[in-house]
This record gives C-alpha cells, sequence and structure tokens, in this order.
C-alpha cells in the first residue's frame, strides 16, 4: 500500500508545474491529542543490558473491526499495522530484542488492560507492549499504548491519542517513542520528519529535488518537480516551513517554503547568491551565508523577513552555523585560518573562536539537541565526527568514502547523515548512534542527500 | 572597501604566485552553452555572439582550473583570462557568466562558496584587464555539475573550474 502511495505521488509530482518548480504540497501537520490516561512510574524489573531486553508487541485489539481510511480491511488489521510500525522503529533501529505481531498470539480487546500474563511469562520476552485502535463516530481513531513489565505482572506506563487517520502512523511512533523513553531515560524520537534531497540521474546531470518523510521513511513526498536543483533543505522547528536552496532563477538562493500555503518566497531581497539555511531553535531566526564579490559571511535575518545582520566580517568563507539549544551560541565553520575549521560565536556575533584544532578539517557543525555535542564533517578524512562544544573529546563514527552533513535526531541519541558512493557518486542516507554503534541504511526510494531532521512533531 | 583590499590582494598575489597547479590530464568537454545558437546551415562559421565564436576566438581557453582548495590565478589561468580579455575588448557587445566549480572532495556548502569565489577570482582578472564589471556575470554551482566523472585525481583536476559562457 505504501508503495502504490509512493509510486503516485511521483506520477503527480512528475507533472511539470507552469510558472514554478513545486509540486503538491504536502498536508499539514495535525495535532495529536493525548488522551486522558496518566503514564505510571515504578522500577523495571530488567536489569542487563538495554539490547538485550526481549519486547512482545502483539497487533493492537480493537473494540468492533470498523471502516476506517487508514486501512481497506478495517480497525482489526490496522492495529497489527500498528503494531508493526512500533515493532519497525525498536528494531530497525537496533533497540531491545523485539518481537512483532506476525509471530506473537493476538490479545482481545479486553486483555490490553488485563494482560493474560501467563501467556506472556511462558515466552522469553520480559516486557510487554499492548495496545488498542478504536474508530470514533467523527472517523477519528483512539489508540492506547501500555508498557507491562513480565515478570513483575505490572503496568509501567501507558498513553493514548487521538488522530485523524491520516495520521495513524504517529500514533504508533508515539507508542515506540513512549516504550523507547520509559525503558531507556532518553527523549522521544520517532515521532519526527526528516526533510532532504531526492536524487536521480547521472552524476553529471544529477536531478535534485527537495522531500519529505517520516523518521522511518513512510509518507514520502517529493515537493519540487526537479527542473531546478534544490539543496540543503531545512525544517523550520514547528514543521510550517522549509528552507532551502534552488536554482529556480538560475542563481543559488534560499527559500522559505510556506507548507501551508505552498508559497516560497526568497529568504533576503538580494542579488547575491544565499547558502547554508539554518533555523534558530525557537524558529524565530534564521541564519545565511551570502556571498559579496566571492567573500562569505554569516547572516542573521527575522523568520518574518525584514533586514539582515552581519554576524562575521572577516576575508574567507564563514558559512553554515547551527545555534546552541539554548539560542545563545553559534557554532559555524570558517577558512579563516586557511582551512574549513569549526568557530563558535555568541549568537550576536561576538567573541569568534576556533575550537577544532584537531589537523583535519572540520566542516558542517551541527550542535546537539541536548547541547552537550557538536557534529561535525571531518572535511579530510570524510566522515562524520562528534565533539565536546569546547572542541575537545573528538570521537569519529563512520568511515565510507565520503559522509558528510551530520543532522541529529529530535532526542540527540542518533545522527544521521549522507554517504556518497566513490566514482559513481550515487547517494545514500545512513544513522549511526551517538555512541557510532549501529550504523545502517535508511531506505529512501531513490538516492538521497542532504538529511534535516525535524524536532518532536507538535 | 574590505572586499576591494582582498581584490587587490588576489590580483597581486595571482601575479606573484608560481603555476604550481598541475594541469589537467586532458581537457574536459567543452560545456553545453546556456544559450542556444542560431541553428548552423552547415558550412557558415561560427557567428559572434554564440558560444562556438567565443570559444574559438579564445583558442579553447575559456576554462581554468585550480588547485585543490584554492582560488588563485596562476600564470596558465593568466593567459587564458587575457586571451579572454582581448576577445571581450575585441567584441564588446558580448557579455559572458563565469561559472565557478568545485571538484566532489568538499562538503556541499563550502563548494558552493567555493565555486563563487574562483568565479569572482576570474572577473576580478578580466576587470583588471579594463573588462566593465558589468558585463561579467558570476554563478557557483559548486560540486553539483562535475564534467569528469572519476573519483580520481585527474578527474577532480578537470572540475575544479571557471567555465566562461557567452550569455546572449
Amino acid at each position: 500500500m505504501k508503495k502504490t502511495l509512493i509510486a503516485l505521488l511521483m506520477m503527480s509530482a512528475a507533472t511539470p508545474a507552469l510558472a514554478q518548480d513545486l509540486g503538491q504540497k504536502p498536508p499539514e501537520a495535525t495535532p495529536v491529542v493525548t488522551t486522558e490516561e496518566e503514564g505510571l512510574s515504578g522500577s523495571v524489573s530488567f536489569e542487563g543490558n538495554l539490547e538485550d531486553l526481549g519486547i512482545a508487541i502483539p497487533g493492537f485489539a480493537t473494540d468492533r473491526n470498523a471502516q476506517t481510511p487508514a486501512n481497506t480491511s478495517g480497525t482489526a488489521a490496522l492495529g497489527k499495522e500498528l503494531a508493526q510500525v512500533v515493532y519497525n522503529d525498536l528494531k530497525n533501529n537496533g533497540l531491545f530484542k523485539p518481537t512483532g505481531p506476525g509471530s506473537l498470539p493476538q490479545p482481545s480487546y479486553g486483555e490490553i488492560t488485563a494482560p493474560s500474563w501467563g501467556t506472556w511469562s511462558s515466552r522469553s520476552s520480559e516486557m510487554l507492549v499492548q495496545g488498542y485502535v478504536r474508530a470514533g463516530a467523527d472517523g477519528r481513531l483512539t489508540v492506547g499504548c501500555y508498557l507491562y513489565d513480565v515478570a513483575l505482572n505490572k503496568e509501567l506506563a501507558r498513553a493514548g491519542w487521538v488522530v485523524p487517520p491520516v495520521d495513524w502512523r504517529r500514533a504508533a511512533h508515539k507508542c515506540a517513542d513512549l516504550v523507547y523513553s520509559r525503558l531507556s531515560g532518553e527523549s522521544p524520537f520517532f515521532d519526527s520528519r526528516i526533510a532532504y534531497i531526492a536524487e536521480t540521474g547521472p552524476k553529471d546531470n544529477r536531478v535534485k529535488r527537495l522531500a519529505i518523510m517520516d523518521s522511518d521513511g513512510a509518507n514520502h513526498r517529493f515537493i519540487t518537480n526537479g527542473r531546478a536543483t534544490a539543496l540543503t533543505p531545512r525544517y523550520s522547528p514547528d514543521y510550517r516551513k522549509l528552507l532551502y536552496l534552488s536554482y529556480i532563477d538560475g542563481n543559488p538562493r534560499i527559500y522559505s517554503y510556506d507548507i501551508g500555503t505552498g508559497r516560497q518566497t526568497l529568504i533576503t531581497e538580494s542579488r547575491n547568491p544565499t547558502f547554508a539555511p539554518r533555523w534558530s531553535p525557537d524558529g524565530r531566526w534564521v541564519l545565511y551565508s551570502m556571498a559579496v564579490g566571492g567573500n562569505t559571511d554569516i547572516y542573521r535575518v527575522s523568520a518574518e523577513g525584514g533586514a539582515s545582520v552581519r554576524l562575521t566580517d572577516g576575508p574567507g568563507i564563514d558559512i553554515g552555523g547551527s545555534y546552541s539549544p539554548d539560542g545563545r551560541q553559534i557554532v559555524f565553520e570558517s577558512d579563516r585560518s586557511g582551512s574549513q575549521q569549526c568557530y563558535v560565536m555568541n549568537a550576536d556575533g561576538s567573541n569568534q573562536r576556533r575550537i577544532s584544532f584537531g589537523g583535519s578539517r572540520c566542516a558542517t557543525p551541527e550542535w546537539s539537541p541536548r547541547g552537550d555535542q557538536i557534529a561535525f564533517t571531518n572535511a579530510s578524512s570524510f566522515n562524520i565526527a562528534v565533539m565536546n562544544p569546547n572542541g575537545g573529546g573528538v570521537r569519529t563514527l563512520t568511515n565510507g568514502w565520503q559522509d558528510e552533513a551530520p543532522t541529529w535526531a529530535p532526542n540527540g541519541r542518533v545522527i544521521q547523515f549522507f554517504r556518497t558512493e566513490r566514482n559513481s557518486g550515487r547517494t545514500a542516507l545512513y544513522q549511526v548512534d551517538l555512541t557510532g554503534q549501529n550504523l545502517r541504511r535508511l531506505a529512501t526510494p531513490v538516492d538521497a542527500s542532504d538529511p534535516a531532521w525535524g524536532p518532536i512533531l507538535p | 572597501m574590505n572586499r576591494a583590499f582582498t581584490t587587490v590582494l588576489l590580483v597581486s598575489a595571482a601575479a606573484l604566485s608560481a603555476c604550481k597547479k598541475e594541469p589537467p590530464a586532458s581537457l574536459p568537454p567543452e560545456p553545453e552553452p546556456t544559450v542556444t545558437s542560431t541553428p548552423n546551415t552547415g558550412s557558415t562559421a561560427p557567428v559572434p555572439g554564440t558560444q562556438e565564436h567565443f570559444v574559438q576566438g579564445v583558442n579553447g581557453q575559456n576554462v581554468i582550473y585550480f588547485d585543490t582548495d584554492r582560488y588563485n590565478i596562476d600564470s596558465a589561468d593568466a593567459a587564458a583570462l587575457q586571451t579572454q580579455a582581448q576577445y571581450l575588448s575585441r567584441y564588446p557587445q558580448v557579455n559572458i557568466t563565469i561559472e565557478g566549480h568545485a571538484d566532489e572532495r568538499g562538503t556541499r556548502e563550502y563548494n558552493l562558496a567555493l565555486g563563487e569565489r574562483r568565479a569572482n577570482a576570474a572577473k576580478n582578472y578580466l576587470v583588471g584587464l579594463g573588462i566593465a564589471a558589468g558585463r561579467i556575470n558570476v554563478v557557483s554551482y559548486g560540486k553539483e555539475r562535475p564534467v569528469a566523472l572519476g573519483s580520481n585525481e585527474a578527474a577532480w583536476a578537470q572540475n575544479r573550474r571557471a567555465v566562461s559562457v557567452v550569455i546572449n
């Protein structure tokens, strides 16, 4: 079903637009209502490594098999799909030892809040995730999610959400986030989206289109048609806008694309080329880099428009820029020393100081949402690395032929980046844990680069 | 004024710099002209104002090459740009766009800025030779438009370039 959806989208997006490069406009994010189920606290019986923690995730139950736009076979089949999404989230990220609904008995609706402990204690899973889905009279879906400790016969957490049918996967991601957060103590990250550049065509004639998808690759949409090269997107923190670079008028310039209206505007009225757009954590400010006569500096402008403020003014290429989570500092890249290195400055441009001294080139720094780490591209070896905000504690996380452009998961535990293949120039998105463990590829319909992971959805 | 200062430095650095650059083993194919030239009926020579005429007029020296991470105009580049300047002086109605490019061994955003810097270095040199700045447009493609497709030193040397293209 997902495949059909993507195929349809591709066909509609392939129809050339008249005046613009923009295709079908993506749906606006709808808020998810959390129902009254209160999370419980308490200790967990399991004391081993989290990657060895067995979690059984049987199909979610339904009170009655109702019709829903979310699944052609009704809410019973949808329940299995919900559990499958939760299972895939945990499995694909190397979290715990989950078992999916395909190899587990299906609990009844009544058992969701009163587990059949005997059934589950005879299996090797220490934890049990159960859930239900109900279709309301208004068509909206209510999804409940329960986490149980099987050894203790005890509930550890529960939550429920009311979603429009189109957002059913978000309820599953929220359930996976609940399980992950409760068991690991980390913040959630599954209920989020990624903007990136979809690539097709030969190396000397690549077609590059702005595209978006959920954190697991589902709900994929192309936003531009590919007539103009699109590069380096960034989701606004509220997911209402996308900043990206387009050659639509023949020159590289940053546009702000409004997802609600489908319109886009230049981030600054200037004839000069602009690159490397970045949002402030509160979404009120935009950083961009502008080349004037070959000299590139970093500027700040209000997200609503208006006059820009130049933050750097030295000769050389000052580019990029990533705010610390508190918005007070900016890490950026500059070749003022003769090679690409990473620098930190105050948000007003004062107190610029170099932080990278490892002997390699430091590029595309991105401040972790947790604030304690900066990810960057080692532009000498072309690997992804992290360091402390003072430049110390450098750890290299990847070793592809060319890895670049790290972007953080909303909780700062996972880094996504893109990898280019030698000679062919083909690109793909990869993820790696902050620990350097669990490197994996994120499947995309076509080649992919320039990922930008947004925060937890509003 | 900062910029003017940089420009002066640039040109003088270019004049002083020795040719340390490895020339590409083979010349890359000519870029496609960005304008559609008038259809050639067969035997007629290229017409002034076309990319074909320009390339012929500068003996194929409409492309200059750069070292890794560099944007200085070395002696070979200077010779090519002098030829271009002569052509542009002779045909004052012809305007050009200089496309700046980088090889694939750089991060995307930095390469966009680097391509811009290279194209401007070429532009500034032509302006220094008396060509009006208003006749020269500049655009950076970063690493987005390679002409040599391999992932090796020879290919990268061909891709680190500034290409002069006639605007119609």
